[in-house]
Formats: structure tokens, sequence, C-alpha cells
């Protein structure tokens, strides 16, 4: 056993042994430095000081060409365009405030574009050009060739700049690049973005950045001693990011753009086998052009004060309540869980009574749609009253976790930033959400898509495709292609067990929404050549109580009712599903159906 | 802190100060002291591009250090050993302090905002660490005994995995190795350290995979082929090595470096104020400055040498060893024969936590040399 405390002698002795030993391999390690200094101070001393020559030998970045973004058919959306921007390098100017002044005189240069300026300077490694004006005219070149002698320490030079052909037309999508920030320079890889002043900010072009942005190349040039670049000695070219292709079609998403005129809403159409997103597009859009070389403060708090949001991706992050639009799924639920059968019938007499709860919930047709109204016909006329009793029979909880398969409540898992995930109420969630528990006229609410549930218009668009492919359905994705290598796309879910005659009667009674003289979309069934299935859809922006009626006149135009239509076709053999909304447009019947058909028109006619 | 403990140190604070010297001070030390901080601001005028400002806020520090020091070296040294836990326990609370409430600098977690400057506490470790283990195998058995060196070795642990997490492994890295050689000091078994390293040999290549982030792997291959990534982290080691090597034996002369001048030389006033150094100064610079050092750490290695207790011995030479540790790491980095870890030069780099706990440790350091014989019952 060895005691605590141990004979102070014994202690000193180990220790002056141990401290040697530590002060012997201190003197050993000290040789190696000063033999290292020695070596790179007098054995090669040489070298170093060729080296080091003013350093006359510089490495450039080569900055590499963002890759560029194609439509399905190979039409460019987003591509770079050669322009001559003015630098500095302030190494090789003496006074640089009397160098800016001298060009403020000699070419117009903005206050903001001097603050931009100084500030990249700050952050610029030495003897890298520093930006001062982007895209020089031909004249505003000319005008400094002339001068150049007098003007130490500026370098022209041609650099590419991203550039959207199609301007608005595919904004919310493709998002845009701008310049790095400073919160964006803290958490990128510094050297892959030597030579490269711009990144993806939104859209895909955030999202895919790391594809778009390519490798980053150098290049060894001897300068003189005022810094002019003499010749280049050596080269390792920049490798050009990957380009992408999408799943858009140019045609369709402009189809799309047209047909709304402006105004506020959102429209998606999807490949219903494949799963590819065919077009993308909320209303109103923006140029993206505007923030590639740095917008100016007024136009950016223009567009983000805006009443109409252009900003705003309303296809992806918009939330609205289905409306009818929900009543194909919920019928589809209601027959596969056995609560309604195709032959059941029900009395519409134009309200609702639930036991135990005075208040009607009415119908907008007056005096209700009949005394033997079956489900087909509820969906065809867009019934409510047949609705709420499937609610009232069904339940909260069946439609909930039913609905939810069909990519309701929850995100598609989109490859956009931002996509939101809509509401799809359950018993659980009003606990958690709103602190209270679940009554059953919420359920009655929830049974004509009002209520708590909200919507985004591509949850809309995936619901209508499973619909249409029958319960399989692929991931939705915009990108078809990397480099023309195919993106395989992966099965969203595992096929539903649901009887095809269930499938088979909703997609019956959707057709007869179009094709049927009752149904509320037949307006446009007129010279077509192919069946339509859809269903049409009001959602209030406001709610109005029982004893009143809508009144278009006595509502600020902000709240009138939004129109939606969900549609795909081919019937018997579905290729494509369109799910839109137009905010305040009213009536889903005259103002969304119509921009859905010429969507599904020019699908269907480079089809055939 | 019980009565009689009390007793015995006004007793001894009483009997300390009846010596020669009424004010505790050792002057070789200080002596040695001056002719860095003399280099380090002629480097730190140079690679700041002449800028008052730093020297300002440098001497500051200094005169705070140097305050500091000499307050510390007033405290008698048994009052200090019997401070050792708290100040460590202490200091590693402010290590999780920053993990909870510290400032996210370019990812890396690793100051407390105090306002008037950025506190680093993982710096403070540097001179807690020994200490908290010097006076805990002070008092044990020499060599200490398996259930001693498990304690010791948990104790080293805690503090520096918290601070490769932040993450900071070169810091980390050299307060693990500071407290362990307290524990080589104190007279750690042979076997104990062959099984160590037969340990830490194995643990290489899974720390390799699991511990170490992608830009610290990157920078121990840019050590290998720095040609590789010359844009990247390459570019630090060949613009240093181009600084130094072209110093030569005499160097370029005070304030004509071109490469430091020029702004070639990344954070050329902390880390890499050597090469500054070397460029200006030449080899003639170096070697001088590594002989102020070895002054330094012969009186720290004299003192410690007759320290009059275990625990005067043990911090006095561990301290010693950890100054030289940061600046071989440093050094080595810089000339590129160690990886960069961020490890400043002692005394010479810009960074007030580093001062203020380098001048802290010659306190205590002061403070051992005046020490009085214990006598032991």
């Amino acid at each position: 056993m060895q005691s605590n405390f141990s004979d102070p002698e014994i202690e000193r002795k180990i220790y002056l042994k141990r401290i040697t030993l530590s002060i012997i391999f201190i003197a050993l390690l000290t040789l190696i430095l000063v033999a290292r200094y020695f070596d790179l101070q007098i054995t090669n001393h040489e070298d170093f000081v060729t080296n080091s020559e003013k350093n006359r030998v510089h490495v450039r970045p080569l900055a590499p060409a963002r890759g560029i973004i194609y439509d399905r058919n190979g039409e460019i959306l987003a591509h770079n365009i050669p322009i001559t921007n003015l630098s500095i390098v302030r190494e090789h100017t003496d006074d640089l405030n009397a160098l800016i002044n001298k060009l403020r005189s000699l070419i117009e240069i903005s206050d903001n574009e001097i603050d931009v300026f100084l500030d990249r300077l700050k952050r610029r490694k030495p003897y890298e050009p520093t930006p001062l004006k982007y895209d020089l005219t031909e004249k505003m070149q000319a005008i400094l060739a002339v001068n150049e002698f007098d003007l130490d320490g500026i370098e022209i030079s041609a650099k590419l700049k991203r550039e959207y052909p199609e301007k608005e037309l595919f904004a919310h999508v493709l998002g845009y690049v701008g310049r790095i920030n400073e919160s964006e320079l803290e958490n990128i890889d510094t050297p892959s973005y030597r030579g490269t002043d711009s990144i993806g900010k939104t859209g895909l072009e955030k999202f895919y950045e790391s594809k778009l942005l390519g490798q980053v190349g150098s290049q060894n040039v001897e300068t003189n001693a005022r810094g002019r670049v003499m010749r280049t000695l050596g080269e390792n070219q920049p490798t050009a990011g990957n380009d992408l292709m999408l799943t858009l079609d140019k045609e369709i998403q402009l189809t799309a753009f047209n047909e709304f005129q402006g105004r506020k809403g959102a429209l998606v159409a999807l490949d219903v086998k494949s799963g590819e997103i065919l077009a993308l597009m909320s209303s109103p859009s923006y140029d993206p052009n505007l923030f590639i070389s740095g917008i100016t403060q007024e136009k950016y708090s223009a567009l983000l004060k805006s009443d109409d949001k252009p900003l705003f991706n309303r296809a992806v992050a918009g939330q609205y309540p289905p409306g009818s639009t929900i009543k194909p799924l919920f019928g589809l639920i209601a027959l596969h869980t056995q609560h309604i059968f195709p032959n059941t019938v029900i009395k519409d007499p134009g309200y609702f009574l639930m036991e135990g709860i005075d208040r009607p919930w009415r119908e907008p047709k007056k005096g209700g749609h009949g005394s033997s109204v079956d489900l087909n016909q509820a969906i065809t006329e867009s019934c409510d009253v047949f609705f709420y009793e499937i609610g009232a029979r069904v339940g909260i909880d069946a439609l909930s976790s039913m609905s939810q398969k069909f990519g309701l409540g929850g995100k598609t898992g989109l490859d956009l930033p931002g996509e939101t995930n809509g509401i799809m109420p359950s018993r659980q969630w009003k606990i958690e959400k709103r602190g209270s528990a679940w009554f059953d006229g919420d359920t009655i609410n929830m049974s004509i898509g009002q209520g708590f549930m909200l919507v985004t218009p591509i949850q809309l668009a995936l619901m209508t495709g499973i619909i249409a492919n029958k319960g399989r359905f692929m991931s939705p994705q915009l990108i078809k292609a990397v480099n023309s290598i195919p993106i395989k796309s992966q099965l969203l879910n595992t096929p539903f067990e649901i009887q095809d005659e269930h499938w088979k009667y909703i997609h019956n009674a959707m057709a007869n929404v179009v094709h049927s003289s009752t149904g509320t979309a037949k307006l446009i069934n007129k010279d077509l050549n192919y069946k339509i299935a859809g269903k049409t859809g009001t959602a209030q922006v406001i709610s109005i109580s029982a004893e009143e009626d809508y009144d278009k006149s006595k509502i600020d135009p902000s709240q009138w009712d939004h129109a939606l239509f969900i549609a795909f076709a081919p019937l018997d053999d579905p290729e494509i599903a369109v799910a839109l909304i137009v905010e305040n447009g009213e009536f889903g019947s005259v103002t969304a159906a119509p921009i859905a058909k010429s969507v599904l028109d020019a699908y269907m006619k480079n089809r055939i | 802190m019980q009565n009689s403990d009390f007793v015995r140190i006004l007793k001894t604070i009483e009997r300390t100060n009846k010596g020669k010297y009424p004010f505790k001070v050792d002057f070789l030390l200080i002596i040695a002291l001056i002719v860095l901080l003399a280099i380090s601001m002629l480097a730190l005028f140079s690679a700041t591009g002449e800028n008052i400002d730093y020297i300002n806020r440098h001497l500051a520090f200094i005169g705070a250090g140097f305050f500091l020091m000499l307050l510390i070296s007033q405290i008698s040294a048994r009052t200090i050993e019997l401070w050792a836990f708290y100040i460590f326990g202490l200091t590693t609370i402010l290590l999780i302090l920053v993990i909870i409430i510290g400032i996210d600098v370019k990812g890396a977690q690793r100051w407390l905002d105090l306002i008037i400057f950025r506190l680093q506490p993982s710096e403070l470790l540097k001179v807690s660490l020994p200490l908290a283990l010097a006076a805990y195998l002070g008092r044990r058995a020499t060599p200490p005994i398996a259930k001693h060196v498990f304690w010791s070795i948990s104790l080293i642990s805690v503090p520096s995995f918290l601070i490769i997490f932040q993450p900071d492994l070169g810091t980390g890295i050299l307060v693990f190795a500071t407290g362990v050689t307290t524990l080589f000091l104190a007279g750690l078994r042979r076997r104990y350290i062959a099984g160590s390293l037969f340990i830490f040999l194995l643990t290489i290549p899974l720390m390799w995979i699991f511990m170490l982030r992608d830009y610290q792997k990157q920078r121990i291959l840019t050590l290998l082929s720095p040609e590789d990534d010359i844009l990247g982290s390459g570019w630090n080691i060949i613009q240093s090595k181009t600084a130094i090597g072209s110093g030569g034996l005499y160097g370029k002369g005070w304030l004509n470096g071109t490469q430091s001048q020029l702004d070639f030389l990344p954070e050329s006033h902390t880390d890499f104020i050597i090469a500054v150094l070397a460029e200006e100064f030449g080899l003639i610079g170096v070697v001088f400055t590594l002989a102020a050092y070895a002054i330094l750490l012969s009186r720290c290695f004299f003192i410690s040498a007759h320290a009059k207790s275990q625990f005067g011995r043990l911090f006095a030479g561990s301290f010693a060893v950890m100054i030289f540790a940061h600046i071989f790491v440093n050094l080595g980095m810089v000339s590129g024969i160690l990886p960069i870890v961020g490890a400043p030069l002692p005394l010479i780099s810009f960074g007030g936590n580093s001062a203020l706990t380098l001048f802290m440790g010659f306190g205590i350091l002061t403070s051992i040399s005046h020490e009085p014989r214990r006598i032991r019952s």
C-alpha cells in the first residue's frame, strides 16, 4: 500500500529527472525549428526572393460559368451573357479618392455603386480587382480606353452576368442570383467563390447552388510594376456549373401566365405519370433580372410593400381554403370507408341540421338540389348538404388521416425553398394549436373545404394527380436532368388499397362537372375533343353569417371569394393534372375553370 | 475554508512579507518579458501597416497584464494552491457558458462578449488547468497511483473536449498537452506513458474520421501539398513561407517587408506574426527571439527546480512547457511543418486574452519563487 504522502526529497528527485528530460526534448525541438528557418531563410533564400520580388507573379481566380437552366424542351430559362466591368486594383493606385473622382467625371457612377464598391474593397484579397461599375456601355468603354494612361489601377474586364430571358415568367421557380452579402459570406466556402460575386438567393438558383456554381479555376499572370497584366504564365481552367433541365414546359407556363393577366393567384400542372411539374406559376410576378447586379432600394421596397406581394411564391407558400375542390377526395373517402354507397341518396332542403345545434348550415343554392341527391350529383352540381352529411358520417379522424395520404397538410418535398405545410386539421392539431377540443361542427365546416383547412396550390395539384392516377404517384419534381443525366423520380407513396370502382366513380363524377349539362363547369366543354375531369371551388375569404347572403357589392374587392379549379385529362388515361386559384376571383366556374382549360388545351395540342 | 486554514494563510502572508523584498517581484523574469514585448511592438507596428491603434490597444492589455501579474505575485503560493480548484471550476463554467451564450464567428463559438472586450475562456484554461492539476497531484503520492491518474485524466479531458467542440482544435490540443505535461512531471509511471502513447496512436484514425471537421482535414492535407490549393488554405502557407524565406539572414529591415506590407500575409498581426519578424529581421531576428524565449523559459525552469513545494514545482514546470508548446506549434505552422491550427505566439501575437493569461501565470510563478519552505508534519 502506498502512502498518500511521499518523501519530499524523493518527490523532488523524480521531478528534477522529469524536468531535465523535458528540457532536453525542448532543446531538440528548438533545433528542429532553427533548422527549418535556416532551410527557408538561408538554403532556399534565393527562390523565395524571386517569389516575393514585388510578388509580380499573381494567382488570379477564373470564375466558372454558372450552369444553364433549360425547360423540358431545351428552351433557355437562365444563362450567362458577357458584360464588361470596370474594376480597381487598390494596390495599383496611389490615391483612390482622386481616381474615383476622375472616373466619375468621365462616366456616370452612382453613389450606390460607390458604397457597394467601398464595402467590397474591405473584403478583397490583396491584388484582387474590385468591381466598381458593371455592364459598361460601348461608349463608356471607349471613353475609358482613351483615358486609360491617366487612370492607374483600373481594370476593364469581361465577365459573365446571369440573365433570365423569360423575365417574370419563371421568376418564382428559378429565383435569382444576387451579390453575396455579409451573412452569406460567413457561411460559404470562400475559395470556391473566389472570382464569383453572386450566389443563388431564392428559388432553384438557391436550392441547386452547389450544382450550378461550378469549380473555380486559376491563372498565373505576370504583372509589371504598375500592375498591368503582361502575360499569362499558366492556367487551370474553371469547370462550368452543371446545366439543369427542368420538367417545366415553357409553352404551358406561358399559357397559364397569359390567362392570369396579372390577377393574383397561382397554378400548378403536373404530369400524372411521372410526377414532373409541367407548370408552376405565381401571379403577379417580378423580373428577376432586376436583382442581379444589385436592385436599388426604392425598387426593392416597392416590390416588398406592394399589396399584390409579387415576390411571394403563392404556388408553394400560399395557403388557401380548398373550398369545394376538396369534394372529390372526401367523396372518395366516404365510398372507401363505406359510409356512403353509390346508391345512397339524401334529401337536400337547402340546409343541413345537426343534432343538438340550432343553427343550420346553409347551401348557396336556394331550396337545395332536390329530394334524392346521390354522390355523383353532389359532385357534379357541388351540393354542400350532401357533403355536410358525409362529414357527419365519416368523422374527422378518417377524413384527416386519409387526406394526409393525398399530400394534404404536409410539404410535397419539392426542390424549392419556402414551401409551407398548409393545414389538415385533426383532433390533436386543434388541441395543440387552438387549445380546444374538436367539435363535430368543425367537421361539418371542413367537409366543404372551409373551416380550419388550408392547402397550397402545389398540394392541391398533387391531390388531383393522385386521384387521377388512382393512388399511385411519383414525388413531384422540377428537375428532369442534370448535365443531361436524367434524374430518377421516386414513388411518393405506397399505392392505396381503394377499389377500382370507387376511383372510377369519382372520375366519372368529376367528368360530369365539365361534361354534364348540370355540371358547374359546363361552360368549358365547348369544342373539346378530349374529356376533362374537374371540380370547381369557391373559397370564402371572410366568414359570412348564415343569415346574411354573399353580396359582392358590399364587400371590399380584397375580400371577395377565391375561385379555384382542379382538373385532369384525358379522362380515360389521365396524363396531366392542374390545380389553380384566382384570388378574389369569386366563382371557380367562371374565373378559374377557363384558365385550366387553356392549360389543358396547350398540353393536349402538342400531344396529338 | 476552515478556520485553521485561514489562520495559516495569514501567517504565511505575514512571514513572506517579513523577508528581503517587501514587494515581491522577479527581475530576471521581467527583463525577459520586456525584451519579448519590445519585439512584439516592433513586429505589430509593421504587421498592422503602421497602425498605432493596434499598438495602443495591445499596450492597454499589456499594462493590465503587468498590473495583474504584480497583484497575483503578492498572494502567497499556498493561498493560490488552495484557490486552484475554484479557479479551475470557474473557468470551466465559463467554457460551458460559451456553448450557451457565446458569440459565433465564422462557425466557431469561442468568445463571451464582455462589452469592453471579448473573453476567450479557452485561453484561461491554459493556466487554470495546470494550476488545478498541480494542486491535486502536489498533495498526493509520487508517482501518482492509478486512481489519481484517472481523476487527473478526467480533469484534463473535460475542458479539452469542450474546447475541441467549439470547434477550436488547436487550443484544445494545447490545453490537453499542458495537462498531460503536468502528469508527466508529477512522475507518471513509464508503463502508463507507454500505454497512453499506444492508445493515442490507435485513436488517430478514429479522430480523423469522427472528430475532425472538413476544414481541419483540409488544413492537414494542405500541409502535405499546398500547391494543390493555392487559392484556399494553401494560400496562407505559401505566402508565409515566401515571407520567411525572402527575409534571408539579415532581413529586409524594419517596415520594409514586402510580403507583410502588401497584405499578402493573412492574419499577419496575430498567428502569423513570426513571418513578419522573419521577413524584416531575418534569421538573426528569429534566433534572437528564440534566445529571449530561452532566457524566459530558463527562469521558469529555475523557479520550478527551486520551488519549495511540489505544487510550485509542478505548476512552474508545466507552465514553461506550455509556453514552449505554443512557440513550437506557432513557428512550426507558419513555416509549414505543422498544420495551421490557430496558436498565438506567446507575448508577441496581438491578442488580449492570450497576453492576460500569460501574465497571470507569471504572477503565480513569481509568487512560487518567493514561497517559504514548508514544514510537513
